[in-house]
């Protein structure tokens, strides 16, 4: 019981993550038409606006002690950041301590506004154009962006500490009555699936209960219809396309902590993340949700020793790698639309 | 002059052989006459050839071909382990191990076509990888990756006494066996391993000329043109797609023996959707559809990786050293971005500019600027049929 619980949980925080990605994919793709491989470099770029955020707090004036020396002799340097000159020894190194929730507020705008800038930049000139063009410029883009990252941030990974507060793992089982230290969990995982949990109700709430959502819903149904009356659709779409990409980012941005930031984080997410969507019915929001924690938390049994204990009776090999591709081409095969897939969308 | 060549197979293909097997002598002065890299070209080519007879003639996009590619690499270097360090039963293995592969993946993946084959192909691929990474590693020796040893039992070649590892060869010629020449000031190096996967490249563009002009070619562009049509008029489309998704993955099957041939080891990096989506952007650079353009392709792209990833400040500096002190040092630190380890950068840029501006790639754009050459010579003829026929019609 306790291992199956603990496995549930393990998988939530990298099925939320799918299911944020997913999610902006799904967004883009049921709004525009457009499938779009650069998804993940986005979910990257959130994660470095933390590290650029880091940075910046983290930038220091110098000064030399000569009253104290280091172990070398020298006078020893201390680094005070600006931020705490400014604000106050407590109150910098607290906002310092807090820089990936800060970076929330950040990345937020410079999502929408990165969003915007390749909607109408690139994606505009791709609507009439085959799938297999937009996944090409989209890959291409997807390129460009991760050697950017790479040339300003390098090729390593880079810590980025989550508040202190948050650091430790507590003891879940105890909360539900069970033996103590049955099912440790991080404070940080949980957030994230908190986190995630109100983005998604959010991205939803706007879209079910905002005039603004019910249009871009009516458009997604009919574009054309929707165009007819008088509605400057396409707008509307530029704009979720921002959405999309802020909530691409902002995954990001959280997931720093649990996962340091990488250039190549995200294309290992995109191609997963794509599995998801077309496990999930390609233009299915909540499809992709669901297939999301689903599949994370597949993933997550997977690797669970009983489970790799089963397979090795019979003589296959463990399965923990590739689940996710498994169950992919099964629901591929057996059921073309996906698990929530409406009729008539990417049909041929 | 291209639309000449284009129209008249025979001389293609004429040129086609001259040029790989004078390619020692015309690459070296551009600083590619060296044999690994000519090697390179030749392998690449056969992999986007291939990949071409399925995406260019029928539109599907596989973004899973890298894993053909390793399969015929993990099976050609077994070959070396277990039977001899002769070529040739390495290349038939590679062939017909990736055929069946790609016959068992493409039977599964054509049941759906469009994203859906893409996203089929690519979980696939990477499937693959995952398992050679991981649980097949007593058959791909997992990340080390599969290496010769002086155990292997190589039965057909006797005991190895020499103590060192034995070089792959074809019939007692050593693939690494190069003769140089010097020729004008120039080293040229001609290489048996080259000139062996430069048969080979000639060999497979001939087998795509001839699948290109054949009804079944054809058909497989009917596909591509309006697959809904040839299912209403009672065509089973599926054979057709399927024997070019196997003789495509044969093709990269080839390519990875190949490699093999060259350079006696396999590792699963070699499947990554990474190295998929070389493939893919060298038939696009090139212009899918064509039979010149994947080759072209691929040579444009390993070669300027080898050059510009060659290239670091101080070379640039060399170059800009007219230029007064500021300003070079300014144009310098932005085009270090785009040079060395930045190469990719470049690569990423140029992709895109291609898929906007040029979806026929280089080969359309070749074909532009030749058509408006002689379209100055001689306006009045306009009844010219344009060979953009030739060049890629957006896959659906």
């Amino acid at each position: 019981m306790d291992a199956i619980l603990l496995q549930i949980l393990n998988g939530l925080d990298k099925g939320s993550a799918y299911a944020l990605i997913a999610l902006g994919l799904t967004l883009i793709f049921g709004t525009l038409g457009v499938v779009n491989f650069a998804h993940g470099a986005l979910f990257m770029i959130g994660a470095f606006c933390v590290v650029t955020l880091q940075r910046i707090l983290n930038l220091s004036t110098v000064t030399l002690d000569p009253t104290k020396t280091d172990f070398l002799g020298n006078p020893l340097t201390i680094k005070t950041p600006y931020i705490v000159s400014w604000f106050g020894e407590s109150m910098g190194a607290s906002i310092i301590n807090w820089s990936v929730p800060l970076a929330l507020i950040v990345t937020l705008p410079i999502m929408l506004l990165f969003g915007f800038i390749m909607e109408r930049g690139l994606i505009k000139h791709f609507y009439k154009r085959p799938h297999a063009d937009q996944i090409l410029v989209t890959f291409g883009l997807a390129i460009v962006l991760q050697e950017i990252i790479k040339a300003f941030y390098g090729a390593n990974p880079i810590p980025t500490p989550a508040p202190e507060v948050f650091r430790g793992s507590f003891d879940f089982g105890v909360l539900i009555g069970m033996a103590e230290n049955a099912v440790i969990y991080p404070y940080w995982r949980l957030v994230y699936f908190a986190f995630s949990a109100l983005v998604i109700a959010s991205v939803f709430a706007f879209l079910q209960f905002t005039t603004f959502g019910m249009v871009v819903r009516a458009g997604m149904a009919d574009r054309e219809t929707v165009g007819l009356l008088g509605i400057n659709i396409d707008k509307r779409f530029t704009i979720m396309f921002g959405v999309a990409a802020a909530v691409a980012g902002l995954a990001g941005v959280m997931y720093t902590p649990i996962n340091s930031p990488n250039y190549h984080m995200g294309m290992d997410f995109l191609v997963l993340s794509f599995v998801v969507v077309v496990v999930g019915g390609m233009g299915s929001l909540s499809g992709a949700v669901l297939s999301g924690f689903m599949l994370g938390i597949l993933e997550s049994f997977a690797s669970m020793n009983e489970v790799k204990g089963f397979f090795e009776a019979l003589y296959l090999p463990s399965i923990d790698q590739i689940i996710i591709y498994l169950v992919a081409i099964i629901i591929l095969l057996t059921r073309p639309r996906g698990l929530m897939g409406r009729a008539g969308v990417m049909e041929e | 002059m291209i639309s000449k060549f284009q129209n008249n197979d025979r001389l293609l293909m004429l040129l086609f052989i001259i040029a790989v097997l004078a390619g020692p002598i015309i690459l070296a002065p551009f600083g590619a006459g060296y044999p690994d890299l000519l090697q390179r070209f030749c392998i690449f080519g056969i992999f986007a050839i291939g990949f071409n007879i399925l995406f260019g003639l029928t539109g599907y996009l596989s973004f899973g071909h890298a894993a053909f590619l390793g399969v015929g690499s993990y099976s050609a270097v077994w070959m070396f382990k277990l039977l001899t360090m002769n070529v040739i039963p390495g290349l038939i293995l590679a062939v017909i191990v990736s055929g069946l592969f790609a016959l068992v993946i493409g039977f599964i993946s054509l049941r759906r076509s469009g994203i859906y084959f893409s996203i089929l192909t690519l979980a696939f691929a990477q499937m693959s990888f995952s398992l050679a990474y991981s649980v097949l590693t007593p058959i791909t020796n997992g990340e080390t990756g599969l290496q010769l040893t002086l155990q292997d039992p190589r039965v057909l070649d006797g005991v190895n006494t020499t103590g060192s590892l034995p070089s792959t060869n074809l019939f007692g010629l050593a693939m690494n066996a190069t003769q140089k020449v010097e020729f004008l000031g120039m080293t040229l190096q001609f290489n048996a391993g080259y000139y062996f996967c430069g048969l080979v490249l000639i060999l497979a563009f001939y087998l795509s000329m001839r699948i290109f002009r054949s009804p079944f070619g054809l058909m497989l562009r009917a596909i591509k043109t309006n697959q809904n049509r040839l299912n209403y008029t009672g065509v089973n489309t599926r054979p057709y797609t399927l024997a070019a998704f196997v003789i495509s993955g044969m093709y990269a099957g080839v390519a990875g023996g190949l490699m093999a041939c060259t350079d006696p080891l396999a590792g699963a990096e070699r499947m990554q959707w990474t190295a998929s989506g070389e493939v893919v952007l060298m038939t696009i650079l090139g212009g899918a559809g064509t039979l010149l353009g994947p080759v072209i392709g691929a040579g444009f792209i390993k070669y300027f990786e080898n050059i510009f990833s060659k290239i670091n400040d101080n070379v640039l500096h060399g170059w800009f050293s007219f230029m007064p002190d500021g300003l070079e040092d300014i144009i310098v630190g932005i085009l270090y971005y785009f040079v060395g380890k930045g190469w990719l950068l470049t690569l990423g840029l140029l992709f895109m500019m291609v898929v906007i501006f040029l979806p026929g790639g280089l080969i359309q754009g070749l074909t532009h600027i030749v058509e408006r050459f002689q379209s100055k010579d001689k306006k009045q003829d306009a009844s010219v049929p344009s060979d953009t026929d030739n060049a890629v019609k957006p896959a659906e």
